[in-house]
């Protein structure tokens, strides 16, 4: 599987489901450069394709996420950017395998190409030893609540000794200056290893968590909302340390969060996440200028520009569907402005956005072009828009 | 306050309402049944003993009721728990001390061992919920159920009358004389057997199954997520992440049920006929010995307060937090 | 810098708690079903059982040919040693039983209320004295004290033994109910009521009280399951009204009767069971109701059954290729209405 695949749904076997006649696929072409070559340098190093995560309720599976497709590069940045219970989350562990059951893994691949392995490897066919020497080595995670996510009754250096151990095969004393080197490298005192994290403040319990991530060199790093817990001046100290280490080490980040201006700031390329599905990706910068889903659009309305154009503050009227019973076509569809009977037909493919000079600028919703005004009232009763759409809609599928 | 200082101050308040409680029983006993007992012994009880009952139900003392009962504080503080109406002229403190080590040995073991085996069983099936092992637990919660005289009763008529594989009850064979001795030990530990399985029995899905639930929540918790995600070997993600901090609540659900399961076990040498506290117990309500009932309701309560006090030094020992956190 | 978008938590496992649910009986957890069928069935006896008593329990046939009977025909669980009908005295000695443990847990668990909620409410001074007593009764073993007590003969019979039971039974339930009534206070909708300036006692009933439901009925199941365990242990050692019937009371006729040694096990086991089985319905209902308060327990229940199959839940996370390769008949069917391409990839070894 070559690198298009990341950004060309067709690609795949993975036919989705047409709710109605498929909808014209001009992009396909333009988006794959150059099939059927080797191993390439520029070959995605995690590339997620099709990925399908439920959760086995009683009352039925719940789509947490619905074939997504999602490739990092090497040396990149990619931002999810999505809602609480969006399954932004659930995508980056259900990739990792770290999901517990009644979550299952109904489809995808999970392709992982570092350095350090000869051949590519799919994480969802390696069994738990494979994935416990994989994981952490080539793909560390920062996660969201240091607080939580380190052991409360382990001292500091013995949890950085854990990672040492194994991963890398070294001789006690090299791995006990490896641990105080690894505090060295985020910037805290070597005397912290013989503390508890309550004894820490958040901001050092989150370094110590990136401190962590960075103990075997792996060559992805996610991070899962990292600074959300912290206030805003050391969620600045942080987000800049990870950049400058980012820029030293050369790993690759996959940053979840559900704060897009800070993406817009930090990452190389946005992906935009909506029950369960992706609704756009493109650069950050075009993601800023230019944003083509409605959803985006609204998500940044949410907050002041520093940079870009002026624009009126607007939230998203609403709340997520239930994945218990998605809605036929567009998820958005209930919160959208711009709805239209033809949204509950729409195939949620991503295609190139026509006006969009970057062809790997892509978005679920074919009838929206950046910058078309939304219909009517746009605010609270926004919402209310589409009634007559949402009423004749039958949880049937 | 830390959390030692206020458990310290906790473990004082607990024992002096047990020494207070013990101190007014007999002594808010309505008249009539203060009467009644005394009149249960005239002609049968020494003129000392008589002397020696009025004084622990605070009939005909002389002085006030604080004088009575700093006097009773100062003869508890000299383990003068006054004299046995029953066995007169044998000191209850004497009683005490030929039983207590029986119990102890027995029943202390007993709870340790069925504390580690119900842990140990609870955190492989917290791990693997919905395993095998959730379904043996369903089997054992029907025997934590049945009450500990009656399935002592059950293996006693089993092992030791219909297939004699065990002696029928005593704390050691007949005709051996106590001693620090090999005949007297083997003897001691093969009649300890069948009595200490049925406290192990009937107590291990307790514990299995609260450590199972904490368990399960702790598996949940981000820390072993993260440890997970650490590629540690699954030994090093049960034991030091998860199964570590889900002691903790075990450990405090164990002091916690620690009166209860010692109290069962009581009962149960009353069945096994075992020289330990219980029996001694039941003799002295046969016998409406009050002094030693009531002693033997404080030895029982000291050594649960000083099971708890070792619960308190092991958490303080395990969890880091509990060093400065001020908790109750 | 940007001001911060809305707040909005990040909760990963959020989509699968919004499940629908269906009808409550159904969500109900199998153990807590079977442990209510079961206590259903003890209830049941314990309302109609004396109503429909073949013999009176304490008629003592003088034939010496009525001593010690094997079931029969005439006497379903068999005779004691005087003549006795064993399965009337069961079916009395359910009643009284139940009856007691019911009493007791009703007044324990009104006090643990009252207690729990109080000390959470008034806070300062009050939480840390009745926190203090609580937990000070806590450690006390209300076995012994029970003995102490009921060793005066003037505290024996079922009144007293009600009184001292439920006034030895509370903590329990106080501890967990201030801990959740702290927690519940804290809340947002509280601390909104209290702001609106609703009474105090108002917020206790309306929004305290139904926020407990689930705790209150768990420490109600522990209380009946203590005063159960206790009142048959004391009436076994003889403490209690033994010219009434109660499990306990015949077990303790039984035992001074010698019924096992001289193997009249139908005099014995038949009381014995019916406690053990009155406890394990309780522990069952219990860990039922655990369940449905937390939706970890619960989860697990469900967790092990993907695809119909039980997998190990803290493993890396299944594929449903692997479930159903290695697995029957059924969840390959099932599997065979799934739109996964890897399946199709998987069966043609490609990637």
């Amino acid at each position: 599987m070559s690198a298009d695949r990341a950004l060309d749904p067709a690609a795949g076997p993975a036919a989705r489901p047409s709710v109605g006649p498929p909808p014209n696929l001009s992009a396909g072409p333009a988006l794959a450069p150059a099939a059927g070559r080797g191993p390439d340098p520029t070959d995605p190093v995690l590339d997620i394709g099709d990925l399908s995560v439920v959760y086995r309720t009683p009352a039925g599976d719940v789509r947490a996420v619905d074939h997504v497709n999602l490739a990092l590069g090497a040396g990149e940045v990619i931002g999810l950017v999505g809602e609480s219970g969006s399954g932004k989350s659930t995508l980056v562990y259900g990739a990792c395998r770290l999901l517990r059951a009644p979550a299952l893994v109904t489809s995808g691949s999970v392709t992982y190409r570092g350095r350090r392995v000869s051949r590519p490897a799919d994480l969802l066919k390696m069994d738990s030893d494979e994935l416990r020497r994989l994981r952490w080595r080539e793909i560390a995670i920062v996660f969201q609540s240091a607080m939580n996510a380190l052991n409360p009754v382990l001292r500091v250096r013995d949890q950085l000794l854990d990672v040492i151990h194994a991963h890398l095969k070294m001789p006690r004393d090299e791995a006990r200056e490896k641990a105080a080197s690894l505090l060295d490298l985020v910037g805290i005192s070597r005397s912290r290893l013989r503390s508890y994290p309550h004894e820490l403040s958040g901001g050092m319990r989150q370094r110590v968590m990136i401190a962590m991530a960075l103990a075997t060199d792996p060559e992805i790093v996610i991070m899962d909302e990292p600074t959300t817990a912290l206030d805003v001046v050391v969620q600045r100290d942080i987000l800049a340390q990870i950049v400058e280490l980012k820029e030293r080490l050369g790993f690759s980040i996959l940053f979840i969060t559900h704060d897009l201006s800070l993406l817009l700031e930090l990452a190389d390329r946005i992906a935009v996440m909506y029950a369960g599905q992706l609704l756009e990706v493109g650069t950050a910068d075009e993601i800023h200028r230019e944003p083509s889903h409605p959803y985006t659009m609204g998500l940044l309305n949410s907050f002041p520009s520093l940079r870009g154009p002026r624009r009126e503050l607007a939230g998203i009227p609403g709340s997520p569907p239930d994945l218990h019973h998605p809605p036929p076509g567009c998820p958005f569809l209930p919160r959208c402005g711009y709805g239209t009977a033809a949204c509950l037909e729409v195939d949620m493919r991503l295609l190139p956005v026509a006006t969009a000079a970057d062809p790997e600028h892509v978005t679920a919703c074919p009838f929206v072009l950046p910058g078309t005004p939304a219909p009517g009232v746009q605010g609270p009763t926004g919402a209310t828009g589409p009634a007559d759409v949402r009423t004749t809609r039958e949880p049937g599928a | 306050m830390s959390f030692i200082v206020r458990r310290l101050i906790f473990y004082v308040v607990a024992a002096w309402a047990a020494l207070t409680i013990n101190f007014f029983i007999p002594r808010l006993m309505p008249g009539n049944a203060v009467e009644s007992i005394m009149a249960k012994f005239p002609g049968t009880l020494q003129p000392s003993a008589y002397r020696a009952l009025e004084a622990m139900l605070g009939v005909g003392h002389p002085g006030s009721i604080w004088h009575q009962y700093w006097a009773y504080l100062v003869n508890i503080s000299h383990f003068n728990f006054g004299t046995s109406v029953a066995e007169y002229p044998a000191q209850v403190s004497t009683l005490l001390a030929e039983t207590l080590p029986w119990t102890i040995t027995l029943v202390g073991t007993a709870t340790v061992i069925a504390f580690l085996i119900g842990t140990g069983l609870g955190i492989l099936a917290g791990w693997r919920h919905g395993g095998s092992l959730d379904r043996v637990l369903l089997g054992l919660m029907f025997l934590q159920a049945i009450p500990y005289f009656f399935f002592a009763l059950i293996l006693l008529e089993l092992f030791a009358l219909k297939l004699h594989v065990f002696p029928v009850g005593q704390g050691y064979g007949e005709g051996l004389i106590p001693g620090w001795h090999w005949d007297f030990i083997g003897s001691a530990v093969y009649h300890s057997l069948l009595p200490a399985l049925t406290i192990v029995l009937t107590s291990i899905a307790g514990w299995m199954l609260t450590m199972r639930n904490v368990m399960i929540t702790t598996v949940g918790e981000d820390y072993v997520v993260a440890a997970q995600a650490k590629g540690l070997p699954n030994r090093r993600v049960i034991f030091s992440y998860a199964a570590r901090n889900a002691l903790l609540p075990q450990l405090q659900g164990f002091a916690l049920a620690v009166g209860f399961v010692v109290s069962g076990a009581l009962i149960m040498e009353i069945v096994f006929s075992y020289p330990g506290i219980g029996l001694l117990l039941l003799n002295s309500v046969t016998s409406d010995d009050y002094p030693v009932m009531q002693a033997v309701f404080l030895v029982i309560t000291f050594a649960v307060l000083l099971a708890n006090l070792i619960v308190d030094v092991i958490i303080v020992f395990v969890d880091p937090r509990a060093r400065v956190r001020e908790a109750r | 810098m940007t001001v911060a978008p809305p707040a909005i938590t990040a909760d990963p496992t959020a989509v699968a708690e919004e499940a629908a649910q269906p009808g409550r009986w159904r969500r109900m957890p199998t153990k807590a079903k079977v442990g209510a069928f079961l206590l259903g069935f003890f209830v049941l006896a314990a309302i109609i059982g004396p109503l429909v008593t073949p013999y009176d329990p304490s008629y003592q046939n003088p034939s010496p040919s009525a001593s010690m009977n094997a079931p029969s025909a005439a006497h379903l669980l068999g005779t004691t040693q005087t003549g006795q009908d064993v399965l009337s005295q069961l079916l009395v000695g359910i009643r009284l039983t139940l009856e007691l443990a019911i009493v007791v847990g009703v007044v324990a668990t009104v006090l643990a209320v009252i207690v729990g909620v109080a000390a959470a409410y008034l806070g300062g001074f009050w939480d840390e004295l009745l926190s203090l007593v609580t937990n000070v009764f806590l450690v006390i073993p209300a076995l012994p004290l029970l003995i102490v007590l009921l060793g005066y003969p003037s505290l024996r019979g079922e009144w007293p033994t009600i009184i001292v039971l439920s006034g030895l039974g509370w903590p329990w339930g106080a501890r967990v109910i201030r801990a959740q009534t702290l927690a519940i206070r804290s809340r947002d909708f509280v601390a909104a009521s209290q702001e609106t300036g609703e009474r105090t006692w108002r917020i206790i009933t309306v929004e305290i009280i139904p926020n407990e439901v689930s705790l209150i009925a768990a420490s109600f199941v522990n209380t009946v399951l203590y005063a159960i365990g206790a009142s048959v242990a004391l009436a076994f050692i003889g403490l209690a009204d033994l010219n009434t019937w109660s499990l306990g009371t015949i077990l303790y006729w039984a035992e001074s009767q010698q019924a096992l040694q001289l193997g009249a096990w139908w005099w014995f086991v038949p009381p014995g069971l019916a406690v053990a089985l009155i406890g394990t319905a309780l522990v069952l209902l219990n860990t039922g109701i655990d369940e449905l308060g937390n939706p970890r327990l619960r989860d697990a229940s469900s967790a092990s059954r993907i695809a119909g199959h039980w997998l190990p839940p803290a493993d890396p996370t299944p594929v449903l290729a692997d479930v159903s390769q290695h697995r029957g008949p059924v969840t390959r069917f099932l599997h065979s209405f799934s739109r996964s391409s890897l399946l199709d990839e998987a069966g043609g070894g490609g990637s």
